[in-house]
């Protein structure tokens, strides 16, 4: 039951020949990047937006936001991923004949792109929201004495300074949705992790697979990691709302 | 019902060793007696023996929990046999020696591949293979002379099957394994007891007659499946260009010809028989004549393990030689089968008649 492993196996072509396995791995994580940068766009732009109507004095506003929030918390990611690819089409006629006649990896990206991008933004939207409301009322209310527009009160005041104090559970966020991007594999994108489970089908070197995969994400979410606490540290300005302990 | 009434409970026993909760500490929380302390007595105590019994094992819901589990089991089984090493001078050795050490031998179990190995509708693993196998581990108890050898199920998929065969999760793969040359350098099979034909199934109304007719086309097929290299070998030597989509199993391959999202599911003949069989509507589906290759079945156990080896390859080329496998094929090919009662009429090939004529391991190059 022992390993014995063999790391020469990236330099391997594949059956099919031309191409080597090493290549296959660095297509899959061309797939992954391109999938949670997209996905990350759209999380943030929709999870800072929904955030911030949950806080306003709209009950409309607030009632759209917390159903978004719960809708896509709710649901297994997995189940997620399932819904977008194989049951929305079903229901919208013209979709299924683009999806049919597109690319199927086109198809497939955009399925997992909207479907990681919006899962995380629910959970940035909760984030925020806690981050609006873990200011001090005085600040909304001075906005107010001050003649701000709530529009203008979020804009200037509320908003620069909550979005400073997300950014650390921002980062834990960012990291989550790069991993995320793996369960792209259920519905057949050749994102990293379908790539290296078809190298070890097709080797039944696993473990040499996993290895490099792992290896990737470790690096790839650490250096997301390292540019949240570049953001975090330029955009830190000393004695506004949280000084970071100092 | 393929399943020995033993198997489920000796499942259910084998899972709860794993999960039952500790019955709470009775200092804790007195069931019974006074309350000096003046502490309001709590409601009932729930009993640990009569706790609910759970009919069948859960299904994994990731394979990152089997894998840790697994490797739990591989260290506890690993420090078993270091300590027993110096106490038995028995010759065991390989799996027979870790099912007689652990009292449990594990079948991994496919989930969805009709008519071999599959959940039923009352969720048990049934099928061709799992009779096979049923046979093999009664072999197995008359072998260790202990009856009371209990039977784990694994459900496993065609990614993960060789690891967890590898790594001692599983002790025997009764699904729907090709044995090709390949992947006997990694483990061994027992005899070939179904031969298959790589194929596509298309809907009637497609037009779709020959593999050739595919080109231009999208097709779906299931990722980790030895027809995805196959197709791709095809496309190159006929000319033909297809657009493959990976679906995660055959069901969800299957689901993609049933929608209308690809114009064919290439997969083995038989399994493609399988789906179609339990579609809503089958009269729909075509399995084309052509075949891109012509694959052996068997039962996958690990390498290098010649006594577990030679008792597989007794037992089931013994069905063989005796004819009794005619029985086995008959009960799940040429008659209505679980969930739905439907019959896949897919009588024996010559192919396969000429290997159980000759049992034999033969792997496809």
């Amino acid at each position: 039951m022992g390993f014995n492993l063999d790391w020469s196996v990236y330099f391997q072509e594949l059956p099919e020949g031309g191409v080597f396995y090493w290549e296959m791995i660095v297509s899959g994580l061309g797939w992954t990047l391109a999938l949670a940068a997209c996905a990350w766009v759209i999380a943030m732009a929709l999870g800072v937006a929904v955030g911030t109507i949950r806080t306003t004095d709209s009950r409309a506003l607030v009632a759209l936001g917390n159903a978004w929030v719960e809708l896509f918390r709710n649901i297994p990611l997995l189940v997620q991923m399932f819904l977008w690819y194989f049951v929305l089409p079903e229901f919208i006629p013209p979709l299924k004949r683009w999806v049919v006649n597109a690319e199927p990896a086109h198809a497939q990206f955009l399925a997992a792109m909207l479907c990681l991008g919006l899962f995380t933004s629910a959970r940035i939207a909760e984030q925020v929201r806690a981050g609006i409301q873990s200011l001090p009322r005085g600040q909304r209310l001075a906005s107010q004495a001050l003649g701000l527009t709530q529009a203008q009160a979020y804009r200037h005041v509320l908003l620069p300074m909550a979005l400073r104090i997300v950014i650390p559970p921002l980062t834990s966020e960012t990291m989550n949705l790069i991993k995320n991007t793996s369960i792209a594999l259920t519905i057949g994108l050749a994102e990293l992790t379908f790539r290296t489970r078809e190298m070890g089908e097709y080797t039944f070197r696993y473990f040499e697979a996993f290895t490099a995969a792992t290896l990737i994400y470790v690096a790839i979410a650490l250096a997301a990691n390292r540019v949240m606490a570049l953001v975090e540290r330029r955009t830190a300005i000393p004695g506004y709302i949280a000084g970071g302990g100092r | 019902m393929a399943v020995p009434p033993g198997l489920v409970a000796a499942a259910a026993a084998s899972h709860s060793e794993a999960t039952v909760d500790k019955p709470p500490a009775a200092w804790l929380y007195p069931a019974t007696g006074s309350h000096p302390g003046g502490r309001p007595p709590r409601a009932p105590v729930r009993s640990h023996a009569s706790a609910p019994q759970r009919l069948r094992p859960p299904r994994p819901a990731i394979d990152q929990e089997t894998f840790v589990k697994s490797m739990f089991r591989l260290a506890a089984v690993a420090a078993a046999a270091c300590l027993a090493l110096p106490a038995s001078a028995q010759t065991l050795t390989g799996t027979l020696a870790k099912i007689r050490d652990t009292g449990t031998i594990t079948i991994g179990h496919r989930e969805a591949s009709i008519p071999f190995s599959y959940l039923d509708d009352r969720q048990q693993a049934v099928g061709y293979a799992m009779d096979i196998c049923m046979r093999v581990v009664e072999a197995v108890r008359a072998e260790l002379k202990n009856p009371n050898i209990k039977v784990a199920l694994q459900p496993v998929t065609s990614a993960n099957r060789i690891p967890l065969l590898q790594n001692g999760t599983i002790d025997l793969e009764c699904g729907s394994t090709t044995n090709s040359v390949e992947r006997q350098k990694t483990v061994a099979f027992g005899p070939t007891y179904f031969v298959i034909n790589v194929t596509a199934a298309v809907k009637k109304s497609s037009g779709i007659r020959s593999l050739a007719d595919l080109n231009g086309r999208t097709i779906s097929t299931t990722a980790g499946t030895t027809s995805v290299p196959l197709l791709k070998r095809y496309e190159k030597t006929a000319g033909v260009d297809v657009k493959e989509i990976y679906g995660k199993d055959h069901s969800e391959s299957f689901l993609l010809l049933a929608d209308d999202r690809v114009a064919a599911f290439v997969m083995d003949d038989v399994l493609l028989a399988g789906q179609i069989a339990n579609a809503r509507n089958p009269g729909d589906f075509v399995i084309l004549g052509e075949s891109l290759r012509t694959e052996p079945y068997s039962v996958m156990l690990r390498r290098d393990d010649a006594p577990f080896k030679a008792l597989v390859d007794r037992t089931i080329g013994g069905l063989m030689k005796s004819g009794e496998i005619d029985k086995l094929y008959n009960r799940w090919f040429m008659s209505p089968i679980p969930p739905r009662n439907v019959n896949l009429n897919f009588p024996v090939t010559p192919a396969l008649r000429e290997a159980f004529r000759n049992p034999n391991d033969r792997g496809v190059q």
